[in-house]
């Protein structure tokens, strides 16, 4: 099958806070396939994840396949609590586009 | 026993945008049994809960409940919100009380019960519980509450489970204004009331909080109705082109949370791991088989604080010359190092947002390198006194504009400005409590107050 990124097999991907201390990002599929090639490339992971975002492994606090949503789900911690000093994006919703150019085979 | 019961939630966030009028009236022609929503979010940061203030307008407040009380009052059933205006803090509980005394004086509305009751929990409580031994435990990967940072803490709430809410039912409110609460509490509580199962009761709350957030294609504010009976959920979109599938409503079950799996509240947990999900009719998707987990021993009760950090400034400068931009590190570098020398040892927390390079992301940005032509610099900067934090950020702020690095050629300023002065920002706040402590009764917190409007 010829590789293509993830923005164009999901039908969603989205960042939002997840209380206080957390950012998750959801990377939701309209179509099985897509969700089923997507889980089984292995370019979707936590290690994957953490290396794209210059980010510690133990930063990434769960990492779920949920099925009835056909989505792959993953939530980091913050650096500091949302809103502190320093705050670049008070509602995490601005951090998810990196993942667009994940190339799935 | 009733056999089901349906309940309407308008908004997601009451009051921080309007209700969208023409679903709420389609919901309300089909006489739910309850009105409930719930007003507040952590999402907007520490400072409303720090400073006490609602980030919503008032304006749009007022119209929500308006809209709310009058159905309710109109058909003769209960209406809860949860809570109130934003952080559920004592002030905001008594606001959104003279709101719904307004509107009934207003509206001349015949006499009705109103329940409300504060979460705010005060510094001297928790002080007392730490000296007694009480360990106050982390959420989040948070050590337990320390002494230091609890004494930084201005404002503190507590978040209420479907207790006082069942209290207040009891007692026979009309009309509940709650503090801060689980959302799904807001909406578990009548239907435990009735005689519910608890999993499906805290399922229907999960699953309504966000009203038509479950619902496709997007809109906001729009209203939903939950129906619970001894079997099941079903949720419905109430506006015409809305509905609620597997997808929405299955979807809807991880937004915000780092978990689709599992909600917790005062009182236990709810497992959604083997919920079910099928489309019931076009408009209502069916869900079955979430498991409720009560709490082993004491009831733990999530507590949220807030603190001030200092005085905050923001400065804005834009950047267009290309070997500035390719030099930006270097000159912010120059820029922290005059702001250090001028405070000579006082404290200051000073940050530069570099837009258009990782502004957005930080550290976090993959792209590493800058192509953008242009680049802006937020500047922030956060001291003891307004005073000193608006020199410091202005002193970081002008070393943009004076930075003349060899190999510029304009000689005149090296920052474009939008506005040459700094802009005061509300204070800085941190988020300082994100915890659980146990309590021996779920209504020690939570004092059930009622009134007759």
């Amino acid at each position: 099958m010829k590789p293509a990124k993830l923005v164009d097999l999901a039908k969603t991907i989205r960042s939002k806070n997840a209380g206080t201390d957390k950012i998750t990002f959801d990377i939701i599929f309209n179509d099985k396939e897509a969700y089923e090639r997507v889980k089984a490339s292995g370019r979707l992971t936590k290690e994957t994840v953490a290396k794209l975002y210059n980010i510690s492994v133990d930063r990434i606090c769960d990492f779920v396949e949920f099925d009835p949503a056909m989505a792959i789900k993953f939530t980091i911690y913050r650096n500091r609590p949302s809103g502190s000093p320093g705050e670049r994006d008070i509602f995490g919703c601005q951090q998810y586009p990196p993942l667009y150019d994940i190339e799935i085979p | 026993m009733k056999k089901q019961l349906r309940i309407l939630c308008p908004n997601g966030a009451l009051g921080f945008g309007m209700t969208k009028r023409e679903s709420f009236e389609i919901g309300k022609a089909t006489f739910p049994d309850f009105y409930c929503a719930d007003s507040g979010s952590d999402d907007i940061g520490p400072a409303p809960l720090g400073s006490d203030q609602s980030s919503s307008m008032y304006e749009w407040q007022r119209h929500d409940l308006e809209l709310m009380l009058l159905a309710s009052r109109e058909q003769g059933v209960p209406m809860i919100v949860g809570s109130a205006g934003d952080t559920g803090t004592n002030s905001r509980v008594d606001l959104y009380v003279q709101i719904i005394k307004d509107l009934a004086k207003a509206h001349k509305l015949p006499k009705f019960r109103l329940a409300y009751f504060y979460s705010e929990v005060s510094k001297d409580y928790l002080r007392r519980k730490m000296n007694e031994g009480v360990v106050v435990e982390g959420l989040d990967g948070r050590g337990p509450l320390k002494p230091a940072d609890l004494e930084r803490t201005d404002r503190i709430v507590a978040v209420a489970g479907v207790h006082p809410y069942i209290k207040a039912l009891e007692m026979g409110a009309d009309v509940i204004i709650g503090g801060r609460s689980s959302d799904c509490a807001v909406f578990a509580a009548p239907a435990i009331k009735e005689g519910f199962p608890e999993h499906l009761a805290y399922y229907l709350g999960k699953v309504l909080e966000c009203a038509s957030f479950c619902a496709e294609p997007y809109g906001a504010k729009e209203s939903v109705i939950g129906t619970i009976t001894h079997e099941d959920v079903k949720v419905t979109a109430m506006h015409p082109n809305q509905r609620c599938t597997i997808a929405s409503v299955a979807g809807h079950a991880m937004y915000e949370r780092s978990n689709p799996f599992y909600e917790y509240v005062a009182g236990g947990m709810l497992d959604m791991t083997e919920c079910v999900y099928e489309q019931y009719d076009e408009k209502t998707c069916r869900i079955t088989g979430p498991k409720f987990v009560p709490a082993e021993g004491k009831i733990k009760v999530k507590l949220e604080g807030a603190g001030k950090v200092g005085e905050k400034y923001i400065g804005i400068a834009g950047i267009r010359d290309p070997y500035t931009i390719k030099n930006i590190d270097k000159v912010i570098e120059l820029a922290r190092a005059q702001v250090e020398a001028m405070a000579a040892g006082r404290p200051y927390f000073l940050d530069f947002k570099v837009f258009g390079k990782n502004g957005v992301l930080g550290d976090m940005e993959p792209v590493k390198e800058t192509k953008s032509h242009e680049l802006c610099v937020v500047v922030e900067g956060i001291a003891a006194t307004s005073e000193f934090a608006e020199q410091v950020t202005s002193m970081a702020t002008r070393q943009l504009f004076y930075a003349r690095l060899p190999e510029v050629k304009g000689t005149a300023g090296t920052a474009s400005y939008v506005v040459d002065e700094m802009l005061r920002a509300t204070p800085a706040y941190e988020w300082t409590i994100n915890h659980v402590i146990e309590v021996d009764d779920p209504l020690e917190l939570f004092e059930v107050h009622m009134i007759e409007v």
